[in-house]
C-alpha cells in the first residue's frame, strides 16, 4: 500500500485506501505494509508520525524508499521508486488511494510494468481465499472488482486478470477507520530504490501558496448559485450569505461557462467535492455530474422556481420561489436575529 | 510548434445516467455527445499556446478513439482552434480497456509523427469523462519515452519546454519539463471559447485521416463485466416553504444544524 504525502502529510484518502487494503488483506489472508518515500531529511522530521499512522491504520510494516530525488514529490519519482519496489518486495497486490498523486503514481507504476490498473474501486473481491492462502495458491488469476465511473454517478464491475493487481481505492468511498486494539507499531525497513536522473524531469520545482482559510472542501456551509442566478452580479446576495454563515460560495457548471465565476468555485464531477454541514443549492437544476460533488454534504437545501428540478427532488429541504427574493429574505432574518438584543 | 490533443467523444448525460439492457454500455438512444470537459480545455490550451506564437507553421493535431461517429468530436475541435484531424477506428463501439485504448493512441501518434515530424507537446485531459481510469495518458507518455505530468491547470511555454502549475488545496506546484512533453490538462486552465462563424467553416472543410493503430491493440487486463447504477439515497424533500416568507424557517433550520 502506496501511503502517498505532501512533505509528510499523508493525505486522507491514504488513510482510507489504508482502511480498505486492511479488508482486502483480510480477504487474501494476508498483511498490509506501508511504502513510503521521501528522502533522509523528511524522514527525520516526519518519519515517526508518518510510521505511526501508517501502523495505527494496519499496517504491520512500513517500507521507507530513501533518495535524494525524493525530497519532494515527482510522477516519474515515485513511479520509479515503486517499481523497484515491487521487483524486490514481490506483492500480493499493490493499493494506493485515488488521489491526484496516489492515482499518478499507480499510473507510472502500471505502465512501468505494463501491468493492468483498476482506478477507482469501491469493492474488491479477490480470487485467493485464505483458504487458499494457506494451501500456498499462487496469487493471480481473476479477480472481481467494482469501480466508479462518471466520478461516482455509475458502477461498473470488472474483471481483472493479472499477475500482479494494481488499484486505486475511490476517495470518500470508505470511511477512515484505526484498528481497534492496542496501540500498533510497525517495523520499519529502509530501502534505496536505483533512480536515474531522468525523473528529475517531473519533480515539483515551486510552489505558490495561495488562499489561507477555509477551502471549498472543507467549508462548513456552501452557498452555490447555478444559471438561475442570471449573472456575476446576481451572486452578491449569496455572497453575503455565505460571509454570514462563515461559509464559502460555490456554483455550478453553466456559471463558469458563462465567465461569472472561477472555476475554483465550480462544485462537481470536474470541479471540487465538498462535504458541509449544509449545501444552499440556489438555481441549479441537480445535473448528475453536479450532484456527484454535492452528495457528501449532510443536508441540502434546494432554492428552486421548479418544483420538479432534481436538485429539489433530492434535497433534504426546500424552497420554492425565486432565489432573487429568498436569499435577500434570509439574509435579512439572520441579521435581524443577530441584532436582537439578549 | 506542433501539438497533439488526446480527446474522447463521451454521452451527454443530464439527471441521471441509463445503462442498456445488457448493461454493456450507457444508453444513448435519447442522448447527445460532447467532448470530455477536461480535453474540450486541453484544445483551447492548444489553441491558446499555438496562436500566442511567432510565425506560421504551428499545428494543433487533435486525435480521437472511438466509433467513426466521433468525426463530430473532430469537427467540434476544428471550429474552436483544431488545424489537423486523426481518427482511430475502435470497433465494436464498445469502450475498450485502458491498456488497449493507450496501445492503440500511441501506434497513432508514431504514425502522425512519422509524417509530420515529432510533436512538441502531447495534451491528454486528467481523467475521461466516463472511464476516469487516469492513466490512458500516463501510459502513452510511458511508451514514447516523454515526461508526463497530470492535474495541469497553467501552461507557460518558453524555449526549451513548459512551466506547468497544478492545482494543490493551498496553491500551486510548479513543474519544468522539456519538449518533447505531455501534459494532462483539467477543466478551469482556460474557458473553452465558442465556435464562430469562421470557426463553423473550417470545420465543414476539416480533412479527417483514418489510422489503423488499432489492429495491434490487444486487450488489457481489466474487462467489463456490467455497468449499473450505484444505489441511490431515499429521500424525502420537507418543504419550508413558496416565497420569500419562508426565510425564518430557513434560518430555524439553520440555527437547528448549528451553523448560525
Ligand atoms: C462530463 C461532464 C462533466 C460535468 N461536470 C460538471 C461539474 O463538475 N459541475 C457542474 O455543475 N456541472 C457539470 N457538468 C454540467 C451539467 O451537466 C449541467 O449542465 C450543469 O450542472 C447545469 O448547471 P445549472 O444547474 O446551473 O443550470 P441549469 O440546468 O440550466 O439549471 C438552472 C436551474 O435554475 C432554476 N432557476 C432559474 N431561475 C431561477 C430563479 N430565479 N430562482 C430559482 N431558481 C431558478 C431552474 O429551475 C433550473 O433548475 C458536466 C457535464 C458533463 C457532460
Ligand atoms: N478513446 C480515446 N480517444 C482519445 N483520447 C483518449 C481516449 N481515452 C482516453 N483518452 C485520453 O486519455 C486521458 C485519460 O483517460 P482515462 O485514462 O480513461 O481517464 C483522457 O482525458 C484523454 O485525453
Amino acid at each position: 500500500m502506496l501511503v502517498d504525502h505532501d512533505r509528510g502529510a499523508p493525505s486522507p484518502g491514504a488513510l482510507e485506501a489504508l482502511t480498505a487494503a486492511r479488508s482486502l488483506a483480510g480477504k487474501l489472508g494476508t498483511r498490509v505494509e506501508a511504502v513510503l518515500l521521501g528522502d533522509r531529511a523528511l524522514f527525520d522530521m516526519h518519519g515517526e508520525e508518518l510510521s505511526a499512522v501508517s501502523a495505527a491504520y494496519g499496517a504491520v510494516a512500513v517500507h521507507r524508499g530513501r533518495h535524494e530525488f525524493l525530497a519532494d514529490y515527482g510522477p516519474d519519482a515515485w513511479g520509479a521508486a515503486l517499481a523497484a519496489f515491487v521487483d524486490t518486495a514481490a506483492p500480493d497486490a499493490v493499493v494506493a488511494a485515488g488521489t491526484d498523486r496516489g492515482a499518478e503514481a499507480m499510473a507510472q507504476l502500471a505502465a512501468r510494468c505494463d501491468l493492468p490498473l483498476v482506478a477507482n474501486c469501491v469493492d474488491v473481491s479477490p480470487n485467493r481465499t485464505q483458504a487458499d492462502a494457506s494451501s500456498g495458491a499462487a496469487t493471480g488469476g481473476t479477480w472481481h472488482i467494482s469501480r466508479i465511473q462518471w466520478g461516482g454517478s455509475l458502477l461498473e464491475d470488472v474483471t481483472l486478470t493479472s499477475t500482479l493487481p494494481l488499484l486505486t481505492i475511490a476517495p470518500h468511498s470508505i470511511e477512515a477507520e484505526p484498528c481497534d486494539g492496542a496501540p500498533a507499531s510497525a517495523a520499519v525497513v529502509d530501502f534505496e530504490p536505483d533512480l536515474g536522473p531522468e525523473v528529475q524531469q517531473t519533480l515539483v520545482r515551486d510552489r505558490v501558496t495561495l488562499a489561507e482559510g477555509i477551502t471549498l472542501s472543507t467549508a462548513p456551509v456552501v452557498v452555490s448559485g447555478g444559471r438561475g442566478v442570471g449573472s456575476a452580479d446576481g451572486f452578491a446576495p449569496l455572497e453575503e450569505l455565505a460571509e454570514l454563515l462563515g461559509g464559502r460560495v460555490g456554483c455550478s457548471r453553466a456559471v463558469t461557462n458563462n465567465g461569472w465565476r472561477s472555476h475554483a468555485d465550480q462544485v462537481g464531477q470536474t470541479g471540487t467535492r465538498i462535504a458541509p454541514e449544509i449545501y444552499i443549492a440556489c438555481g441549479i437544476s441537480g445535473a448528475i455530474q453536479h450532484w456527484v460533488g454535492a452528495m457528501g454534504s449532510k443536508n441540502i437545501l434546494a432554492i428552486n422556481i421548479d418544483p420538479e428540478a432534481n436538485m429539489v427532488t433530492k434535497a433534504g429541504y426546500a424552497v420554492i420561489a425565486d432565489l432573487h427574493e429568498v436569499v435577500p429574505a434570509i439574509c435579512d432574518e439572520i441579521r435581524r436575529r443577530r441584532d436582537r438584543p439578549g | 510548434m506542433r501539438i497533439l490533443v488526446c480527446v474522447k467523444r463521451v454521452p451527454a448525460v443530464g439527471s441521471r445516467i441509463n445503462v442498456t439492457e445488457d448493461g454493456q454500455q450507457v444508453d444513448t438512444a435519447h442522448l447527445g455527445f460532447t467532448t470530455s470537459p477536461h480535453e474540450e480545455c486541453a484544445v483551447e490550451e492548444a489553441a491558446q499556446i499555438v496562436e500566442g506564437l511567432d510565425g506560421d507553421g504551428h499545428a494543433v493535431v487533435v486525435l480521437t478513439l472511438g466509433p467513426e461517429a466521433s468525426t463530430e468530436q473532430l469537427r467540434y475541435a476544428a471550429s474552436v482552434g483544431g488545424s489537423e484531424f486523426a481518427l482511430v477506428i475502435a470497433d465494436g463501439g464498445l469502450d475498450w480497456d485502458p491498456q488497449r485504448t493507450a496501445a492503440a493512441i500511441t501506434a497513432a501518434v508514431r504514425e502522425l509523427e512519422a509524417a509530420g515530424g515529432q510533436f512538441d507537446l502531447i495534451l491528454f485531459g486528467n481523467e475521461s469523462a466516463d472511464g476516469g481510469n487516469f492513466q490512458v495518458g500516463i501510459r502513452v507518455a510511458h511508451s514514447l519515452g516523454r515526461p508526463i505530468v497530470n492535474g495541469i491547470k497553467g501552461i507557460d511555454p518558453h524555449e526549451r519546454g513548459f512551466t506547468a502549475r497544478r492545482e494543490t488545496d493551498a496553491g500551486y506546484e510548479v513543474y519544468e519539463l522539456r519538449a518533447p512533453c505531455a501534459l494532462g490538462v483539467k477543466e478551469g486552465i482556460n474557458l473553452p471559447r465558442y465556435p464562430t462563424m469562421k470557426g463553423r467553416l473550417a470545420s465543414r472543410k476539416a480533412q479527417i485521416q483514418v489510422l489503423d493503430g488499432a489492429d495491434d491493440a490487444d486487450a488489457g487486463g481489466q474487462s467489463r463485466v456490467r455497468l449499473h447504477r450505484p444505489p441511490e439515497r431515499a429521500s424525502t424533500t420537507v418543504q419550508l416553504g413558496d416565497s420569500a416568507a419562508a426565510a425564518p424557517a430557513v434560518v430555524d433550520l439553520l440555527d437547528e444544524l448549528g451553523v448560525l
